[in-house]
């Protein structure tokens, strides 16, 4: 891999290069006898970076099982082991490939369904630590997994937001779980805890997610230079390589490639962007070429998400306040008030003239409140939108004819928006 | 100027030729759909019944879930949008639709213009559809057509509680072998039809002139089922199955203008 010139690279291959990197590098890790964690999604990663353990990321791993199609003969083993398909379908990727991987290090023997799995390896891990900001089946689905290994679960535990600003005794009691997280960690590891790594840690996790926001920005620009569904592409480094250096260098690369762009009058859709709009929730991982090609033939961009926004996480290093609040307060774990106004910045920021929700079958807290979170966004920015059923794993729940027939409307009623405008313009 | 709307549905195909966008000059329905020689054998109908030939059509506007699969389209559009026009044409007062297809529920919202304001679609589940009256009819033996005649002999409803259209199904065997008349058996379907068509409504925010369109509209214990739940009179669209496909031909008279 030194061989590589990292310098004249583009933004793609640095992308394809760190992805497969921080694979390579838990596996080379676990190997060397050093810790491996599997961590929660959108649970803080600077407390095992500061102790030096390999982080790895199931959500992200069953993503991208989801994107190359594998995802069928995992479910299957998940439900054989006696998870409903109402769990979610990340959960239900994740038990199906820790099945293999146990048999696999009971036996000696690679399972032909893991040799199959269209994934980098993930490795056993040491520990797991999770955070309930997301959802709280990220509770029961990681202390399975410390339960099914015998390993310890550390539980990031975080109030829901009832009001805003979140109260000092609500970020008092987030400390003291990241207090209670660094005293576990110490146990495990056997030496005391890094603050100096920890600082310097979380100064780069801030340095990645002002590059991170530069990328956000782009789609800011009318046209776009940018093609939206390149924040579910590129989304994985910020959540996977969010403390590291890599995920800074890859999103500053895109973002110069992007800004170049636009100065050259090079657009994501050339001259054919007729509308922008908001995909509010998870992707729909199986599908993400046809929900794409799709809205590509409509000639409608996606220029908002919030669900790659919520890695956007800031807080001055050092300041442990800060912290508290950012993994806190993000919009899932936010009152609905608070939540319209997140996804109304979104359409606003990505100059959107609609939105589609995504009624997720595996995501119950970016789902059930979605009637009333459309008509109150509906209420504040009044644009159009659509709804319509899908999964993010699972492709037995999504109906491609179904999603084209929803967003081919909401197309038609953008254009019949436009047209008003235009009238009373005149 | 002749122009023709096809809407090629999941089960059943329907072609509209509209004459200078205002004349029906034909409205042709053949009960199989997408997939099938439907959609070919309702435009030979429309055809051969105006005298027409597809070179005396101006435009052809395609829509339904088989609106892509129909080659010989100029344009497609949703089968929202088309029934949105479609019924807007007939009944100017329209401001909310309730349309009802072999596989899809569709409630949908217009303003003043007839412009679509909101829309909601059912779910990924037949219940609430034309098949899941299909499953009952098999299972009842008595025929679509039959249905509301029977439904209005009823003396005292059963109850159909299930939303899956697998468990209703045994729920109706259940009540068939406990006795229970068909008559109040079929008013149930006909009531748990109605209230999964109302909870899309009501997303959709009600607001009279109240008109129903789909081959379900044909069957009136559906409509009256629906008109009790709202308490509210419910229109039906004249020949209800061929609002998209007159949608559809209404969009291609305003292409074929602009061209």
């Amino acid at each position: 891999m030194s061989e590589l010139n990292l310098e004249s690279m583009s933004a793609k291959q640095l992308l394809a290069y760190y992805s497969e990197k921080a694979y390579q590098d838990a596996n080379e890790a676990h190997k060397n006898g050093k810790l491996i964690c599997w961590s929660a999604s959108v649970a803080p990663s600077e407390f095992c970076d500061a102790m030096d353990i390999c982080t790895v990321y199931p959500e992200n791993h069953a993503a991208a099982i989801g994107a190359r199609k594998g995802s069928p003969a995992l479910l299957e083993l998940a439900e054989k082991k006696g998870y409903s398909i109402d769990c979610c379908s990340y959960a239900r990727v994740n038990f199906g490939y820790l099945e293999l991987l146990k048999e696999e290090a009971l036996t000696g023997v690679t399972p032909q369904a893991l040799a199959d799995a269209p994934a980098d390896r993930l490795p056993l891990p040491d520990l797991v630590i999770t955070c309930n900001n997301l959802c709280n089946t990220l509770l029961k689905w990681y202390e399975n997994l410390a339960a099914e290994l015998h390993i310890p679960c550390i539980v990031i535990d975080v109030p829901f937001n009832h009001t805003v600003p979140m109260p000092q005794y609500a970020k008092d009691y987030v400390k003291s779980q990241f207090q209670y997280a660094i005293e576990q960690l110490e146990q495990i590891c056997g030496r005391p805890f890094d603050y100096d790594k920890f600082l310097e840690v979380q100064k780069q996790a801030q340095r990645s997610v002002a590059a991170w926001d530069r990328v956000a920005k782009m789609t800011s620009y009318k046209p776009s230079p940018m093609n939206g569904f390149d924040f579910f592409n590129y989304m994985a480094l910020i959540v996977c390589a969010r403390s590291k250096k890599d995920s800074e260098i890859v999103f500053n690369k895109l973002a110069d490639e992007l800004e170049e762009k636009l100065k050259k009058g090079e657009y994501a859709f050339g001259d054919n962007e007729k509308f922008r709009f908001t995909w509010e929730g998870i992707a729909c991982w199986p599908y993400l070429g046809h929900t794409f090609k799709s809205l590509r033939s409509l000639g409608v961009l996606l220029t908002g998400s919030g669900y790659p926004g919520m890695w956007s996480l800031h807080y001055t290093p050092g300041n442990m306040d800060e912290m508290a609040e950012a993994y806190a307060s993000i919009y899932t774990n936010v009152a609905l008030p608070e939540k319209v106004d997140a996804i109304g910045k979104v359409i606003e920021g990505g100059k959107c003239d609609g939105i589609a929700y995504h009624i997720n079958r595996s995501c119950k807290i970016m789902s059930f409140l979605t009637v009333e979170t459309a008509d109150m966004v509906k209420e504040k920015t009044k644009v159009p939108f659509v709804t319509f059923d899908g999964d993010q794993t699972d492709p037995s729940n999504f109906s491609p004819a179904q999603f084209d027939t929803r967003v081919q409307a909401l197309a038609e009623m953008m254009e019949q928006e436009a047209a008003e405008k235009d009238k009373k313009a005149q | 100027m002749f122009t023709m709307g096809i809407d090629v549905g999941s089960a059943s195909s329907k072609v509209v030729i509209l004459k200078d966008g205002e004349t029906i000059a034909a409205a042709e329905v053949v009960q199989i759909g997408t997939g099938s020689s439907g959609p070919k054998r309702a435009l030979d109908q429309a055809l051969s019944k105006t005298g027409l030939k597809m070179e005396d059509i101006a435009k052809t506007v395609a829509t339904g879930y088989g609106r892509f699969a129909y080659e010989g389209a100029d344009k497609q559009i949703s089968e929202i949008s088309c029934h949105a026009k479609g019924i807007y044409h007939l009944i100017p007062t329209t401001r909310t639709i309730i349309d009802i297809g072999g596989q899809d529920a569709k409630a949908i919202k217009l303003d003043a213009k007839g412009h679509v304001k909101q829309f909601y679609m059912n779910d990924k589940c037949a219940a609430g559809t034309g098949r899941f009256l299909d499953v009952m009819s098999r299972v009842l033996e008595i025929s679509i057509e039959e249905m509301a005649e029977y439904s209005a002999r009823a003396a005292n409803p059963a109850t159909v509680s299930s939303t899956c259209t697998v468990f209703a199904e045994s729920e109706v065997i259940s009540q068939l072998s406990k006795g229970i008349a068909k008559e109040n058996i079929i008013a149930g379907v006909h009531q748990s039809v109605a209230s999964k068509a109302c909870a899309l409504l009501y997303r959709a925010g009600v607001e009279e002139d109240i008109v129903m369109s789909g081959g379900v509209a044909k069957n009136q214990g559906v409509v009256d089922a629906i008109s009790r739940e709202l308490k509210k009179p419910v229109k039906v669209a004249p020949n209800p199955q061929t609002t998209g496909a007159l949608g559809a031909a209404l969009f291609a008279y305003e292409e074929a203008k602009r061209s």
